[in-house]
């Protein structure tokens, strides 16, 4: 960090430092526009719409996490379904001692964190391949756990309860605004993570991890902080499936479909770019919707395209916009301004 | 006595799990690669052997000699394909392919099979019998035989990886492709005998977890995966032998777990794969084998 800042507060005269080769400020702009934009919708449109915005938020959350995870933490993780399953079953638990869903999604959402302790602590002495199918079994195992508990339902889940007095209207409005809302923080908190010294150490990490850790990176507690921060995250979308299916089912919110949901929506649209999981989760709404009729077809045609993604462009749909045309939309990354040319230094792709 | 019994129907059903087990270890062992398809492919063996039997009519234990040589050559051309390709890319790239893979061929049995679960020649002498071993202890035939076959196939492998003219290729591929590939032997094809090697115990290993219970689509992650995952961590990474015993202890784990409560089967045996992972993360054997 310090290097950095030195760098681009000294008058010197070859080169400068700056987060992106254009200015960007239009983009935050343009994003804080897209998001008033958005709040107005329940106004706007009809309630099936929102329904549909609703998924697509859950979906953008929990790829933004494991773009993070996958993308700049290079952790695998198969297991986010615990997490997710873990943020309904926070809101379920809380709702059935009175308080309201709503005000139950924070809480929801650190209690996750505060699970995701004990099983980083089980799963961070594995790496890659490994790491991925322990977390998988560790889903798994959280799974079976949940479902010895008769009080929450058991094996089939129950209701979620503390709804019934909204009006139906009002209760698809207040929906979609908490989960745009998580949306939101959850993209603009991987921003500026990645944007920080987290996301220098992880791009350290990912050029080469012996000489970041020899130059003093802590990368274990990095990945510690990835795989919290995931969790959280999670768990809120989590939350908000509790909320807008108004019940807790384990298969359903323990499904691994959540995280090949996740996955590939990073996958297509870009693994480790910010923008990428946006473009992932259209293309995924856009499936889901045409194939809605054809049951698990949409899931289908997403993991092979996804495949295909993964072994023909690497870096996804955005990928292939910014070879093209060099734009980001949110850099997290840094360019080298020469006096002759402006070369991109070190960017975190 | 009921004690005595559960854990040896475990050791039993350990046999089974080993044999899951060892084509994902294989498949690590040589190419570093963590086939997440694993489970799945399993069952598409299964599903086949189901479908030859019941369109041909052929003895149950004929799809045997059919299916394993077929999922053999699927290995073959799917690592010199799929899983080749994503290996020049990064080990992440694998990872992404074969959970893809995973997903689809889930959802694709689903799609086309229904999620009913079908068993494999339950009709079978084999399948039905058992003989009492004093009064409260019974064997089933079968997973006697199934026992028998995985280590058969456990010490056959290591025979092979040991001894054999390929498999000294293959260890020699697995710790230096580009010195094998100046010697004169094309790397690629020599993960590709590898990865039909395993892929035969996979469907060796589907069509014996068919006969022994019920396969439906997600038998494949939920099961199959999970525990050769849990197997291969138990015994020890990157050892066969190690493989049996992880299955075994993963078995009579599940056994004694449903002794105490029949819903903590499946719970009991995770719980020993997280002991385990936490107190001796590098398993219970601590040779490291080359296979």
């Amino acid at each position: 960090m310090s290097l950095i800042a030195e760098a681009g507060t000294q008058p010197v005269a070859e080169f400068r430092v700056t987060r992106s080769r254009r200015n960007v400020a239009w983009t935050g702009a343009g994003a804080l526009i897209v998001v008033v934009v958005l709040a107005f919708f329940p106004y706007l449109v009809y309630s099936g719409t929102t329904t549909i915005m609703v998924q697509a938020f859950i979906v953008l959350t929990l790829a933004s996490m494991w773009n993070l995870l996958a993308g700049y933490g290079g952790l695998v993780s198969v297991g986010q379904q615990a997490f997710v399953g873990l943020g309904a079953y926070f809101v379920l638990i809380l709702a059935l001692h009175g308080i309201s869903p709503f005000a139950a999604l924070p809480v929801a959402a650190v209690g996750c964190g505060i699970a995701a302790l004990p099983l980083w602590w089980l799963v961070s002495r594995l790496r890659s391949g490994y790491f991925a199918i322990a977390t998988w079994v560790l889903a798994a195992t959280v799974m079976l756990i949940i479902e010895k508990f008769n009080s929450i339902g058991g094996g089939t889940g129950l209701p979620l309860p503390g709804l019934s007095g909204y009006s139906p209207s009002l209760l698809t409005a207040y929906t979609y605004w908490i989960g745009l809302a998580v949306t939101v923080l959850a993209m603009l908190t991987v921003y500026l993570l990645l944007r920080g010294r987290l996301g220098l150490v992880l791009t350290a990490v990912r050029d080469d991890e012996v000489a970041a850790r020899s130059s003093g990176a802590r990368v274990g507690l990095a990945r510690l902080l990835v795989f919290l921060v995931a969790a959280i995250g999670c768990g809120a979308a989590g939350a908000v499936l509790a909320i807008s299916q108004l019940q807790v089912q384990p298969s359903a919110v323990f499904s691994i479909s959540w995280t090949a949901e996740m996955a590939f929506a990073t996958i297509i649209g870009g693994l480790g770019t910010i923008e990428g999981p946006i473009i992932g989760t259209a293309v995924f709404i856009v499936l889901q919707q045409t194939l809605a009729s054809f049951n698990a077809w949409y899931l289908i045609i997403f993991g092979l395209v996804a495949i295909v993604v993964a072994l023909f462009a690497r870096r996804g749909l955005w990928g292939l916009v910014d070879d093209r045309l060099n734009i980001r939309l949110f850099p997290v990354g840094y360019y080298v301004h020469t006096a002759r040319s402006t070369r991109r230094d070190s960017g975190t792709t | 006595m009921s004690w005595v019994n559960a854990i040896i129907q475990g050791v039993l059903t350990g046999g089974l799990y080993a044999l899951f087990a060892c084509g994902l270890s294989l498949l690590f062992g040589v190419m570093k690669v963590v086939n997440l398809a694993h489970g799945d492919l399993a069952v598409v063996a299964g599903y086949v052997a189901i479908g030859i039997i019941t369109v041909t009519h052929i003895p149950v234990l004929w799809s045997f000699v059919i299916v394993v040589p077929v999922m053999a050559v699927v290995g073959y051309a799917l690592q010199r394909t799929v899983i080749q390709s994503a290996l020049n890319r990064s080990v992440l790239t694998t990872l992404l392919v074969t959970f893809g893979l995973s997903i689809v061929i889930e959802n694709g049995l689903l799609q086309f099979f229904t999620a009913n679960s079908r068993g494999i020649g339950s009709g079978l002498a084999l399948v039905r019998d058992s003989f009492q071993l004093g009064s409260q202890i019974q064997i089933g035939y079968l997973p006697l035989t199934i026992f028998a076959a995985a280590v058969v196939v456990l010490l056959g492998l290591q025979y092979f990886l040991s001894r054999s003219k390929y498999g000294r290729l293959i260890r020699a591929s697995a710790d230096d492709q580009e010195a094998v590939q100046l010697a004169g032997a094309d790397y690629r094809h020599v993960f590709g005998i590898a990865a039909a090697l395993a892929f035969a115990t996979v469907a060796l290993a589907g069509i014996a977890y068919g006969m022994s219970s019920q396969l439906d689509p997600t038998t494949g992650s939920d099961v199959i995966l999970l525990f050769a995952f849990a197997a291969v961590v138990i015994g020890g990474l990157g050892s066969l032998w190690g493989t049996l015993l992880g299955g075994v202890v993963l078995g009579v784990a599940q056994q004694i777990g449903a002794q105490i409560n029949i819903s903590d089967e499946i719970l009991a045996g995770y719980i020993v794969f997280l002991i385990v992972l936490v107190l001796r993360p590098q398993g219970l054997t601590t040779r490291r084998a080359q296979s």
